[in-house]
């Protein structure tokens, strides 16, 4: 790790959409900040000097959907280890979510956060704080405490908003602050105790079913009453070309609303969860390739704003259980950037999108000075190692909860070196 | 684990279709003497060559004294004593098929070759499952000896001198189109 | 042919070989309950530990029948009487009866999969005797080789499924089983409980009497109680009067149909008592032929050395 010095990134691909720029550029960085940007072998400084030859240097990713877990289950994870996990998957700054114990309802829960974040964390961390008291559905939280205590957004995120009323409400009154709602669309009855995407497979293994339809009523829903508040709305983890319709129609229409995928529903299907495998349940569910394919144009044609991974780190007592009681979700800092370096492989997605998904439109959705490398801003900077071959190993993920369903899997990509304000926190050479 | 069966030298026979018959001609007139007029006999063959030879020594007895005798079929998988000793897949279990008590009768128990004799204290064992015989005889085409167990047969077709590397080999009409035995050298394990 | 599975764990994807092997050794194994003396020594000394975590006395005694004709020792653990109702988690629960060195573990659960996550964390075979709403190869089995018994043959043959086939694992197994065997499927049942994505499985029927019409083998399942809390159909009254198996429905299946139901009946709800009383019912050979079927399946699966299996995992 290194402290303070200038650092010079020379020889790789500066990849800064914000700023027009994709090709050959070397980026130095001094005190925090980039210094300057140019022609390769331009730049004289006396710098540390990293080979960026076959990498890409793009503005830190942005992980705008984690779990941290901390306050309360720090048998999970805590904002010291998920911020581990995060900058060794590229990952400058995430955002975490509100259901922790006690749930991020208040500026008190906030600013732990965050103290703790000041403390422990490698990366910066972007609480967001509940939309209802307790995520209970019922009250709207003090929104406006915890936006002066440090909120990005406020969601629910776990717990759908299945009151519409109070969901009008927060649309509304987030008005004040020009900060997103996040939601999870799910409608509750519908989904019921489902495990699975209700589909053939889930037929097959004869487990309860999720369908589609508990998404896509909930986004039509949300996408009415946004037609009629105003406001902003950003879509969670969607997971149905149903849903994309939705969307597309809502964007045609102007609407403003934002939306995310998750990198393990646009490369597993429910076929993932076959052996009964609890690393395949999450909430949304993996549905069926038709539906990933639609995620991955989507995506491609930036009708999708946002890659983020749900990171939900689950301890392995919650998950080696029967597959009907094994809790939700699966960790994803680590995983992300080379499963969405598969699309650029294999599915014609650009480059630049890829660094718009993961960097600049999290930025601007949730406000951040983050997501450009123009002189002047802060050097929080991820070096992408396109080919770097690896092959995931569970236990030795940085997370503390290795609920993964791509363990084994082997990997092409990785970040070589994430920088965070101008302090290089992860270097995969150094650690081998 | 056995591996494929690797004769040493080409199988060499030993008894031809007509050795066969008469042996199996003579066996049935040396049970028709030893049970005067065949009262209370019942025939029971151990599959699956067993079975084949105590029908035809059922015909022979047939012709010789005009009376039909009760014929069952033993399958003695289920009492073998090597089981738990082996990792394999157990060996397929094909119907027992005893339609006639066996009390009080004399049961001739038919095999085709007689070699250590678990096979037969396996078929004892499931025929008193069955009842109380007032006394079991041993029947069998070809005695090879090497004998693991205090068994001896009433009834020998031939009495055939073999080394345990070798495997005898019995045909019979019905079941294999010829009647005919066979020694083959081979490094399997003979027991069958 | 042989069954080289460590498991049996469900019917899906099984050969048609295994399948006729598997109900030719079970039809080998039905002349040992008619014997006076209803016991082999074939597993002396093994255990067989039944872990039934939903309760289930026939499928239970079935297997335990089984076991003991077998000669094997048969203990079994129910959902009240073991630990797992105060709070162990079912990995605990699989370690500790491992620890007692089982030959054969028996599993009956409520949650789909349980068995299958049994098979990862043990070392010896495991035979499901009902998971949720998946499978339950044993039935499936039996039904077949009561089926066979009755026609001499599954293939060519048409096979009604009548009743709640989104929850049924009797339905499942039966399904990839029948098909398997060359027999053809028809579902009926309330679009509720048979929903259209089964299309694949064979031709479905909303209606019991275009359902029936002309089937060799009605095969009804039992409507579980608590299906009219939940709004899969109004009332049982209701479900009754639409797909109660009554003597004229019957009428409609061929001439010689035979009717079998996995018990226990519903008599009123989805059977009329004059049809499982009946003729065409098939239902007492089906409970003969399950103990066969087991005894079968422990004797392939637990009948072999017991380093078998730790050997085959090892690998």
């Amino acid at each position: 790790m290194s402290e303070g010095g200038a650092i010079l990134f020379a020889g790789g691909t500066l990849i800064d959409p914000a700023n027009d720029r994709h090709g050959a550029y070397d980026v130095l960085v001094e005190e925090g900040l980039v210094a300057a940007v140019g022609a390769p072998g331009s730049i004289g400084a006396d710098a540390q000097r990293i080979d960026a030859t076959g990498c890409w240097v793009v503005p830190g990713l942005i992980d705008m959907h984690v779990h941290l877990r901390e306050p309360g289950y720090e048998y999970k994870e805590t904002v010291a280890t998920g911020t581990q996990s995060a900058v060794a998957g590229g990952f400058t700054a995430v955002a975490c979510m509100a259901n922790t114990k006690p749930v991020n309802d208040s500026a008190a829960v906030t600013e732990y956060i965050l103290d703790r974040a000041r403390e422990s964390a490698l990366a910066r961390v972007h609480p967001i704080g509940a939309v209802s008291v307790g995520l209970a559905g019922r009250e709207l939280a003090e929104i406006g405490e915890m936006y002066e205590a440090g909120v990005v957004a406020v969601s629910d995120d776990g717990m759908p908003i299945a009151d519409g009323a109070l969901m009008r409400r927060a649309l509304e009154y987030t008005q004040l602050f020009g900060i997103p709602v996040i939601v999870h669309e799910e409608d509750p009855q519908l989904a019921g105790d489902g495990v699975m995407h209700e589909g053939r497979v889930c037929l097959h293994l004869g487990l309860k079913g999720m369908p589609s339809a508990a998404e896509e009523a909930m986004v039509a829903r949300d996408l009415a009453l946004l037609a009629q508040t105003g406001g902003k709305l950003h879509l969670a983890h969607l997971s149905t070309a149903g849903s994309i319709r939705l969307l597309r129609d809502a964007r045609e229409r102007g609407l403003p609303v934002t939306a995310e995928v998750t990198p393990h529903h646009f490369i597993l299907t429910d076929e993932a969860v076959r052996e009964y495998d609890t690393n395949a349940k999450m909430k949304p569910p993996l549905r069926e390739q038709s539906d990933a394919e639609a995620l991955v144009s989507a995506l491609r044609e930036g009708l999708i704003d946002v890659i983020a991974t749900d990171h939900a780190p689950h301890h392995r007592d919650e998950k080696e259980i029967e597959f009907d009681l094994a809790a939700f979700g699966i960790v994803g800092l680590e995983t992300a950037l080379p499963l969405t370096l598969r699309l650029v492989r294999d599915h014609g997605l650009d480059p630049v999108t890829l660094v718009r998904a993961m960097s600049v439109n999290p930025a601007r959705i949730l406000g951040l000075d983050a997501g450009s490398l123009a002189v002047g801003r802060v050097a929080d900077i991820t070096l992408v190692d396109p080919d770097y071959v690896w092959t995931v190993q569970l236990e030795e993920l940085r997370s503390k909860s290795k609920n993964s369903p791509f363990g084994g899997w082997e990997m092409r990509g990785a970040a070589r070196t994430t920088m965070v304000g101008g302090r290089i926190v992860w270097s995969r050479g150094e650690q081998g | 684990m056995s591996g494929p069966v690797k004769p040493v030298r080409p199988p060499r026979v030993v008894v031809d279709g007509k050795g066969v018959e008469r042996m199996l001609a003579r066996m049935a007139h040396e049970i028709v003497e030893r049970n005067p007029g065949v009262s209370d006999v019942v025939l029971v063959g151990i599959r699956s060559r067993g079975v084949d030879i105590a029908t035809r020594l059922a015909k022979n007895i047939a012709r010789i004294e005009g009376a039909e005798l009760p014929l069952g079929v033993i399958d003695i998988t289920l009492y073998r004593d090597d089981l738990s000793r082996s990792p394999q897949q157990p060996p397929e279990v094909k119907a027992t098929d005893i339609r006639f008590p066996i009390d009080d009768s004399h049961v001739v128990l038919v095999d085709d070759v007689l070699y250590t004799g678990r096979t037969i204290r396996a078929a004892l064992d499931a025929l008193m499952d069955f009842g109380r015989p007032r006394s079991v005889q041993l029947a069998v085409l070809i005695d090879r000896g090497h004998r693991e167990l205090p068994i001896r047969a009433d009834y020998v077709g031939k009495n055939l001198p073999t080394a345990p590397t070798e495997s005898v080999e019995v045909a019979i009409l019905d079941r294999d189109g010829l009647d005919q035995v066979t020694i083959v050298e081979a490094v399997e394990n003979g027991n069958r | 042919m042989t069954f080289n599975g460590n498991h049996l764990l469900g019917l899906e994807g099984m050969s048609r070989d295994e399948i006729e092997y598997l109900l030719d050794s079970a039809d080998s194994f039905r002349e040992i309950s008619e014997r006076e003396i209803k016991k082999v020594p074939t597993l002396r000394g093994k255990t067989v530990v039944g872990l039934f975590f939903e309760s289930s006395t026939r499928t239970r005694t079935s297997f335990e029948i089984a076991a003991k004709r077998l000669s094997a020792d048969f203990v079994s653990i129910s959902g009240s009487t073991s630990s797992v109702s105060k709070g162990e988690t079912l990995l605990d629960t699989a370690r500790n009866v491992a620890a007692m060195r089982p030959d054969c573990l028996v599993m009956r659960h409520p949650r789909s999969g349980a068995p299958h996550f049994l098979a990862r964390h043990v070392g010896c075979p495991v035979v499901n005797a009902g998971d949720g709403s998946h499978e339950h190869p044993t039935q499936a089995l039996l039904d077949l080789l009561t089926i066979r018994g009755v026609r001499g043959r599954i293939a060519g043959l048409e096979v009604a499924i009548v009743g709640d086939v989104l929850h049924s694992r009797v339905t499942r197994s039966n399904v990839h089983a029948l098909r398997t065997m060359g027999a053809r499927v028809r579902l009926v049942g309330p679009p509720t409980l048979l929903p259209s994505a089964l299309a694949e499985w064979g031709d479905i029927h909303h209606d019991l009497a275009s359902g029936v019409r002309g089937v060799d083998v009605v095969m009804m399942l039992r409507l579980q109680r608590e299906r009219q809390g939940a709004n899969f159909l109004p009332t049982l009254d209701e479900y009754s009067r639409y797909f109660c198996l009554t003597r004229e429905m019957l009428e409609l299946a061929k001439p010689n149909a035979i009717v079998l139901h996995p018990g226990p009946i519903n008599r009123g709800v989805e059977i009329s008592s004059e049809v499982a009383d009946g003729q065409a019912s098939m239902i007492l050979e089906q409970v003969a032929n399950g103990v066969a079927v087991r005894m079968a399946i422990l004797y392939l699966l637990a009948g072999r050395g017991r380093a078998s299996v730790e050997q085959r995992q090892a690998v």
